[in-house]
């Protein structure tokens, strides 16, 4: 595997159900994603985007093919091993935001560091800190349904990026906002998320925030057909070197 | 985790009271219900465990129950209380005579005679008068309920007359005697005015109550005496649960309690564990982000656990107190005087409720543990 990509997909495949209910979802998938890039997984509904980022974020076994994922073959690594994995390592936006309605904005942006044991007293204010940092300061204290789609959306990315992970996957960011919230969104993902030692993945349909990728992969049934590098990315990509030094 | 666990439970008011009171509601009902039932079967031996001085009750080999008696010989008491380790033996009449007040009222009632030399056998507790002014001619004293019963809406006093098989006898005392097992008076003679009050037969002597010697047990002496008399012996306690296992097996008490606490236990498992079964499907998806984050299968044992825990404690703390509190108001209302909350009964309830919790708790870990953390990617 290649150091400079954080991702490595080689021929996966993944079906779902057996028999005549069998649904081949990955038809052997070629796919990277390299670090200090933020790379668009793009195709219609259904094509498979969501399976591969399931596959590649570990949350769900791929039936054939190679995974690589920060240097490290999955294969290496059993059920529990891959737990710990993907809470060290892997970060997630999810279009449903998916915070904890009972728990405020900062306790919310704090699960990730109570969940690797992190005590709540050192875990709060780091993510208050980090709220404070992606403009949420004032808001550490209000409970998801006191927060608007685009703020809430801030806390959940602050959540994907707490624990400093060096895969952030994120799944339609801006399907449940509007186009203003969506820049912002995306915006504040390009700025506080790419990294030289960490890679974005984002799912999206969104043709309106294509400017920020660095590549986009085509996606259709089950397939990458072609990956593009578009020039007017809103962010260079960091040079392979940078993450090497 | 614990905190998340916990606000997670506590965060949707409705949904967590609603998950607090069906626990409560099963508690209460089942504490309830299993209390009144075993109030009311011990009921049943409430005259054997009013006599306080005696530990050995003697009787006809065929008797099986307090309210079943066939009467010993006279004789019966002198061989009784020849029998080694006996420390004393008297004799213990009971009858059910009809007793009536003197502007017609009347009532079928227990009526106890008492051995004339000591009055061995009466109820501790006095409400008014003495057990001593029994020895007066033609007296009873009679158990405040019975009193109500005969006279009601009428203050307590002593010396009015009732009228008992054409004998003409005056209160002179009111007793607070454990309520039987039928809501009848209970009245208390000297043994040789009982007899008369009931009309003389040829022999009467229904109980012969004895204490057994410094160093010898009551259970010893039962033996003996039954080894040497050919009478039947039992133990205050033994009696106690023969009369007990007399109506759990020949009336239809056990099916008709058995039956609402059957409903109590099912509904109560039914709804608790529903409620805390839905409580959790309703979360999934913020189990399966959980999942997706990071967190552990044991991790997430522990807080299901941890909620199911706190919502059956809470639940059954709460059950237990509304149980208490009938028990209290009720305590001192005539027909159910004497009904208290057994410890033996909330450990019973305590165990059911543990089992509800369990077994809700074991079906959420399951829906947890299958859940793919990919499902929350699905908007």
């Amino acid at each position: 595997m290649e150091n400079h990509l954080a991702v490595e997909c080689r021929r996966v495949k993944k079906h779902f159900g057996e028999g005549e209910t069998r649904i081949e979802v990955l038809r052997g998938v070629d796919f990277e994603a390299r670090f200090g890039e933020l790379s668009f997984l793009v195709g219609p509904s259904g094509c498979g985007k969501t399976t591969l980022i399931s596959v590649v974020a570990g949350l769900l076994e791929r039936t054939a093919g190679e995974l690589g994922i920060l240097g490290r073959p999955m294969d290496e690594l059993n059920g529990t091993d891959r737990v710990l994995f993907r809470r060290k390592n892997v970060g997630f936006l999810f279009q449903q935001y998916n915070l904890l309605p009972a728990l405020t904005a900062a306790e919310n942006v704090a699960v990730p560091l109570l969940a690797a044991g992190e005590a709540r007293k050192q875990a709060v204010p780091r993510a208050k800190e980090l709220l404070a940092r992606l403009g949420l300061g004032h808001r550490t204290g209000a409970l998801p349904k006191e927060l608007s789609g685009g703020q809430q959306q801030r806390v959940a990315l602050a959540r994907a990026l707490v624990h400093e992970p060096r895969l952030v996957v994120c799944d339609e960011p801006t399907a449940a906002l509007d186009s203003a919230n969506g820049e912002a969104v995306m915006e504040l993902l390009a700025k506080s998320a790419v990294h030289p030692d960490r890679a974005v993945i984002v799912v999206t349909h969104d043709t309106r925030v294509f400017h920020f990728a660095h590549s986009i992969a085509h996606m259709d049934d089950g397939r990458i057909g072609e990956v593009t590098r578009p020039n007017g990315a809103a962010h260079a990509p960091v040079h392979i070197q940078e993450v090497a030094a | 985790m614990n905190f998340i666990a916990l606000r997670m439970l506590t965060g949707d008011r409705a949904k967590y009271f609603g998950l607090v009171f069906a626990i409560a509601f099963c508690t209460f009902l089942l504490e309830n219900q299993t209390s009144i039932f075993t109030n009311v079967l011990k009921r049943t031996a409430s005259q054997i465990l009013d006599v306080t001085d005696a530990e050995v009750w003697v009787m006809d080999p065929k008797t099986e129950y307090w309210e079943q008696t066939k009467a010993l010989k006279d004789t019966d008491l002198t061989r009784v209380r020849s029998v080694p380790g006996v420390l004393w033996a008297v004799r213990l009449f009971k009858g059910n005579p009809v007793a009536k007040t003197l502007d017609g009222k009347f009532a079928a009632s227990f009526l106890i005679g008492l051995d004339d030399a000591t009055l061995a056998g009466a109820p501790r507790k006095m409400l008014m008068g003495s057990w001593e002014r029994l020895r007066e001619p033609d007296s009873v004293v009679v158990d405040k309920a019975g009193y109500i019963l005969l006279y009601p809406g009428e203050p307590l006093e002593l010396g009015r007359t009732l009228e008992m098989n054409d004998h003409r006898v005056t209160i002179v005392g009111i007793s607070d005697a454990s309520a039987p097992f039928v809501s009848l008076p209970v009245m208390h003679a000297r043994y040789s005015e009982a007899v008369n009050f009931l009309g003389r037969e040829r022999t009467q002597l229904s109980f012969v109550i004895a204490r057994p010697a410094k160093g010898t047990s009551p259970e010893a002496l039962t033996r003996r005496i039954q080894e040497r008399t050919g009478l039947r012996a039992r133990t205050t306690n033994e009696f106690m649960w023969d009369c007990i296992r007399y109506y759990l097996k020949n009336t239809g008490i056990p099916i008709n309690f058995g039956i609402t606490i059957g409903v109590a236990l099912v509904v109560g498992t039914v709804v608790a564990g529903q409620t805390f079964y839905l409580f959790t499907l309703e979360n999934l998806r913020q189990f399966g982000a959980l999942k997706a984050i990071g967190v552990t299968n044991g991790r997430l044992i522990g807080m299901i656990l941890l909620q199911a825990g706190t919502a059956a404690s809470l639940g059954f703390a709460l059950g237990t107190a509304m149980a208490a509190t009938f028990f209290e108001i009720t305590l001192n209302v005539i027909a159910t005087r004497g009904f208290v909350l057994m410890w033996q009964n909330v450990a019973l309830t305590g165990a059911c409720i543990l089992f509800v919790a369990i077994v809700a708790s074991v079906l959420s870990i399951r829906r947890v543990l299958v859940l793919e953390p990919a499902t929350v990617f699905r908007g």
